[in-house]
């Protein structure tokens, strides 16, 4: 799972949708790669205003990338903040380890790159 | 008026219109096939290739039933997260390293609400087994997006005379249709798990529709490679679909809220762009 797609991921569960305690899933035991991939400027220029900041910013730091300015950057970005984006959003995922919601508890296994969010039947 | 008495005498766990039903005749099968079925999906459909190609720079949004992937590399301007029930077939979809994919339940979409510019589902509606579900899958994806956001949706046709199948206005809605998966494709002996195989092929309902001979026909290309001629071993699987007559997509579409922006209808199968009320 791609970090940017974690902006964009909450618990399975219909009753976890509504709390604040959901959003972000954490992340639990994850185990990371990189992998290098073409920059698409325009992009990362585009999705900026889309994506939820306070949540990037929580979710980068659990996996160890603290350098993140704490509010989202405005007006015309820096290269150096573009890679950076790139390389934290798109080129980096995590490969194995858990997503935990932080309202129910429930925790989502990812193997080999892909997380799975089917509940167990008392849980739909 | 569909008739659906064949297909629960022969579901030996749920009844039609519940998630047991489903997964026996949709989700097991696709597991099953997955490698196969997906060898037969290479090329995206034009309306769909158009409506993901139209989207600015930056939309991120969702394949809902994504299968192999295949709509995942349309267009590298835009980001979507792909989602399929199977996880043999995400496993295909992950391995094109594009974007990104997971395995989820059309139900119960592991997504915020509203938050999406785009989602698209394509010939995935038509497998759920009553008409609450088939709205409720479409609701599930229409409060994925924001304000402006659009869906596209395609399912398959019940008026489809030209095609080999031949169904038309006034047949059985409710159908099973065969995939008979290739000899290279089977790893275990016939029937090895479940009462898969070819003993539920002669199990299927008596319609027209659901006759071994019309096998794969939602196939893209016929593949002479793996034409079955001599000694075939091949293990036959029926997947369950409704077959949408015209304008029960629109309805379907109304009765999960949404609202429908254009439709029409393309080789065998109606579609429509929805967004959300
Ligand atoms: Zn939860």
């Amino acid at each position: 799972m791609k970090i940017l797609t974690t902006n964009y991921i909450t618990c399975a569960v219909k009753a976890c949708k509504t709390s604040s305690n959901a959003f972000p899933l954490q992340f639990r035991d994850a185990e990371l790669v990189q992998e290098e991939l073409e920059l698409n400027e325009e992009f990362i220029k585009n999705i900026l205003p889309r994506i939820e900041w306070p949540a990037l910013v929580q979710t980068a730091a659990s996996l160890g990338f603290t350098t993140l300015p704490s509010t989202k950057p405005e007006g015309d970005l820096d290269e150096q903040m573009i890679k950076d984006l790139h390389t934290l959003l798109v080129e980096t995922q995590v490969i194995s380890g858990k997503l935990v919601c932080g309202n129910c508890q429930h925790e989502y296994n990812i193997h080999q790159g892909i997380a799975n969010f089917l509940l167990p039947n008392h849980l739909v | 008026m569909a008739d659906t008495t064949n297909l629960n005498d022969d579901s030996a766990q749920g009844p039609l219109g519940t998630e047991t039903y489903e997964a026996e005749h949709v989700h097991q099968v696709y597991q099953e096939i997955a490698p196969h079925f997906s060898a037969t999906r290479f090329k995206p459909w034009p309306i769909v290739e158009k409506f993901l190609k139209e989207m600015p720079t930056g939309s991120i949004g969702l394949d809902v039933g994504c299968g192999n992937g295949k709509y995942l590399t349309v267009n590298p301007n835009i980001y979507m997260i792909g989602s399929d029930r199977s996880s043999n077939l995400v496993q295909i979809a992950y391995d094109r390293k594009i974007h990104d994919s997971c395995v989820a339940d059309g139900l119960s979409l592991p997504h915020p609400d509203g938050k999406l510019d785009f989602a698209i589902s394509i010939a995935v509606i038509h497998h759920f087994s009553s008409p609450e579900r088939r709205a409720e899958a479409i609701k599930a994806i229409l409060a994925t997006l924001n304000k402006q956001g659009r869906a596209l949706i395609y399912v398959w046709a019940l008026e489809q005379k030209n095609s080999r199948r031949g169904w038309d206005e006034g047949h059985n809605q409710d159908v099973w249709v065969p995939w008979v998966l290739s000899k290279q494709y089977t790893s275990k002996p016939n029937g090895g798990k479940g009462k898969k195989g070819n003993e539920q092929a002669e199990q299927a309902p008596k319609d027209a529709s659901a006759q071994q001979g019309l096998a794969n026909d939602d196939a893209e290309t016929p593949n002479t490679e793996e034409a079955p001629k001599e000694a075939p071993k091949e293990v036959v699987y029926q997947r369950y679909y409704h077959l949408y007559r015209k304008g029960e997509l629109e309805t379907d579409i109304a009765a999960a809220g949404g609202v429908v922006l254009e439709s029409g209808y393309e080789k065998d199968n109606w579609w429509a762009i929805c967004g959300p009320k």
